[in-house]
């Protein structure tokens, strides 16, 4: 299996060609539009914060790019060639790699075999425990993951445990694309850092990461980009170097709303209100 | 960028023995982390095991204490069942009870097996009493009404069962039908095309032909031959403690923990003392029953295909977590409908099973009290009702148990009012040990 971080790519500059991009996503939850007309862009070797408030829609976005959710509207390109994407298999084909904030971790299974669910290793069709085994724990091993054993069910791990559980598997494949949805919510400080530093690495090797979070901090330390999200609307994105987070968190709360969103609130709704 | 990565200097190199294949080694310009630096303190909490008898001791409390009971009851029931009727009735600890038990199992014990990997999904079926039912009348047609070839007719006979099981996990996973209903309309419907294809005679005897009679009464293994017996042991003792050999040499070759020695060695012992005693009672009796032989077979195959294969592990995650197993890229109908079908396959060599012993196919093949007791025997053996934990040697175990009351409420000559009521309370004490189990894994944290 390769290794997702072996090799070294010159880091990219924002300026090339995206490697995941969303042309205008809508999707819609019955009664609920949780995006409209969602735009984003992520470069190689660049990380991509998605902020905004609970119930944004950041979550949908990254269901949405990852297949759980297959959206309704607009378009998906990957390395500059439209995609669609209708199941999880599809996104991880393309090479995109997800952490979901609800971890979905089968908590009856052991940490090798969720670290290696859905693309175990075999050898003559059966499966190779003592490879996996070994390379679950290398890798744990490198993310300074300390868990009781790589064999106890994962629903004896801790919260933090669990979400490195879910990091590290996200990285067993060969992804070209991370997507973090929350991952330092649950951790230490250490962890934090260790989760950061790993972010950091992902981008030197030339990956692009997309990284959610609440916490302003997390942001600023390591996102090259921010996009904001409000009421499943775009509502600006910016680089981080040179932009306040008084700024950030200004079109978080829609204490500045962008042209679009401004467009948006003066035109459609009155076509719901017959 | 072509600057090879290099350690952090002045510290232990946190990465140990992985060499070059570190894919997290920080690259230049990027400061290691604090924590990574320091070489990490031993947690206090690992699960080290101590050494020696002891380290076992309280591995085996602390496994006790978290709800992971194990086949740990079933063993202990079983020897309580013996005693209680070995008081009751002199004839019950004997070489023929164990022959007529070890004989009388297999046909539930089939059953119990396809329902193993349906418990596994978290899932029941309840068409299995009616499918067994169908598939000896469906055999019983073909070979002895049309007279086709019997190997033939068993194969069709088979096939209907993995279509029958297949349909219902496809009404299941597809449509969305709970298979709670599915099943249950597969119990009366089956049950309805079984009296059709029997017609008004209501029996059909069965000639001893093919796999019926390998399944009869009087066909043993090596034709009951002293060695027979001892060469079944022999192979599954052999077996075992090379496959437990072979593991460890192979996890040693590759730097991961391995079991010692002497716990590979007392393994093999502990299974080989039950195994010869099985087959030196069975010897004083008339041998090994090839049912049994055919039987403890397929247990093997498929203990196999759930442990050491992507689909069993896909069943085992299905059974854990829909949503992840999803996420990773798992087919969740395909495995549901796969799984269904292996019931029926099961169902429906159960019922060829259960035929033979009367030699003929009749309406008493579907008796309800079949199904009840498969499950019973399925749940009894330690495998949860709740999906995601079990084995097959659960429908082995627990059929035992199942079969040695049957064969003890027999000998005392109790009627069916009391063996129903009794199989009843089994199969509710079956139920609550596994969810006060579930219970006390949830609270430390291992569901
Ligand atoms: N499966 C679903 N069915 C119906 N509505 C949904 C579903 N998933 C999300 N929604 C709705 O979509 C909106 C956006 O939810 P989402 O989970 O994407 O928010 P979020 O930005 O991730 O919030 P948080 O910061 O709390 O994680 C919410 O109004 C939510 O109720
Ligand atoms: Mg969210």
């Amino acid at each position: 299996m390769t290794n997702p971080l072996a090799g070294s790519y010159a880091p990219a500059s924002a300026d090339g060609e995206p490697v995941l991009a969303l042309r205008g996503v809508s999707k819609r939850f019955g009664a609920v539009q949780a995006l409209s007309d969602v735009e984003l862009e992520v470069h190689p070797g660049e990380v991509v914060a998605l902020v905004g408030d609970n119930g944004a829609g950041k979550s949908t976005v990254v269901k949405a790019i990852a297949g759980v959710h297959p959206i309704d509207d607009g378009q998906m390109e990957w390395e500059g060639r439209a995609v669609t994407v209708h199941r999880p298999q599809d996104s991880q084909h393309l090479g995109i790699a997800t952490v979901y904030q609800d971890l979905a971790l089968a908590d009856n299974l052991d940490v090798v075999a969720n670290l290696f669910l859905g693309r175990e290793i075999t050898t003559y069709g059966t499966l190779d425990e003592v490879a996996m085994e070994k390379r679950a724990q290398e890798l744990l091993d490198t993310l300074s993951i300390r868990i009781p054993s790589v064999r106890i069910p994962v629903a004896s791990l801790s919260g933090g445990q669990r979400q490195v559980v879910a990091i590290a598997r996200s990285l067993i494949g060969d992804p070209k694309v991370v997507i973090l949805d929350e991952p330092t919510a649950a951790l230490g400080v250490e962890q934090t850092a260790q989760v950061l530093d790993l972010v950091e690495r992902l981008r030197e090797r030339g990956l692009g990461v997309i990284l959610i979070s609440h916490n302003m901090a997390d942001v600023s330390a390591v996102a090259d980009t921010v996009a904001v999200l409000r009421l499943g609307r775009n509502n600006g994105t910016f680089p981080m170097r040179g932009t306040t987070q008084e700024t950030i968190i200004a079109a978080i709360t829609g204490a500045t709303d962008n042209a679009v969103t401004r467009r948006a609130a003066r035109t459609p709704r009155s076509e719901g209100e017959v | 960028m072509s600057t090879p990565p290099t350690p952090p200097s002045g510290s232990p190199d946190p990465s140990g023995p992985l060499g070059e294949f570190n894919p997290l080694e920080p690259p230049p310009g990027i400061d290691p982390t604090p924590g990574a630096a320091v070489a990490p303190p031993v947690d206090p909490r690992l699960l080290v095991r101590q050494e020696g008898l002891r380290g076992y001791l309280d591995e085996f409390k602390r496994k006790v204490r978290g709800g992971e009971l194990g086949s740990l009851p079933v063993v202990i029931g079983l020897i309580v069942i013996w005693l209680i009727f070995s008081l009751k009735n002199s004839q019950y600890f004997t070489a023929a009870n164990a022959e007529f038990i070890a004989y009388y199992m297999v046909g539930l014990g089939m059953l119990a097996t396809g329902l193993v990997f349906v418990l596994l999904l978290g899932e029941i079926d309840l068409s299995v009493g009616s499918v067994s039912g169908l598939a000896a009348a469906i055999y019983a047609v073909l070979s002895v009404t049309h007279h086709w070839n019997a190997w033939l007719a068993v194969v069709i006979t088979l096939l209907s069962g993995m279509v029958i099981g297949g349909l219902q996990g496809w009404i299941f996973a597809k449509i969305g039908v709970p298979a709670f209903v599915v099943t249950l309309a597969g119990f009366l419907a089956w049950q309805g095309v079984m009296l059709w294809l029997l017609g008004s005679t209501g029996t059909i005897n069965l000639e001893p032909k093919a796999l019926n009679a390998l399944f009869s009464g009087n066909s043993f293994f090596l034709g009951g031959q002293i060695f027979g017996a001892y060469l079944l042991a022999i192979i599954a003792t052999v077996g075992f403690g090379a496959s437990l050999f072979l593991q460890q040499r192979r996890r040693k070759a590759a730097g991961v923990p391995s079991r010692p020695t002497g716990e590979l060695i007392a393994r093999t012992v502990l299974l080989a003392i039950p195994v010869f005693l099985v087959a030196w009672i069975l010897n004083k009796a008339t041998g090994v029953p090839n049912n049994l032989v055919i039987f403890l077979a397929l247990l093997v195959i498929c203990d196999f295909v759930l442990r050491r294969t992507t689909y069993g592990r896909k069943v085992f995650s299905v059974g854990g977590n829909i949503e992840a197993s999803r996420r990773a890229g798992i087919s969740v109908p395909m495995v549901r409908i796969s799984v269904y079908a292996i019931s029926g396959t099961f169902a429906a060599l159960g019922g060829l099973a259960i035929a033979a012993t009367t030699n003929a196919a009749g309406q008493a093949g579907a008796d309800p009290n079949n199904l009840m007791m498969a499950i019973a025997a399925a749940v009894i053996g330690g495998t949860s009702l709740f999906g995601g934990r079990g084995r097959v040697w659960s429908a082995l175990l627990g059929i035992m148990v199942i079969e040695s009351i049957n064969a003890g409420l027999f000998m005392l000559g109790l009627t069916l009012d009391i063996q129903y009521m009794i199989t009843g309370g089994v199969l509710l004490a079956a139920v609550i040990v596994d969810s006060l189990s579930r219970r006390t894994q949830k609270s430390s944290g291992r569901a």
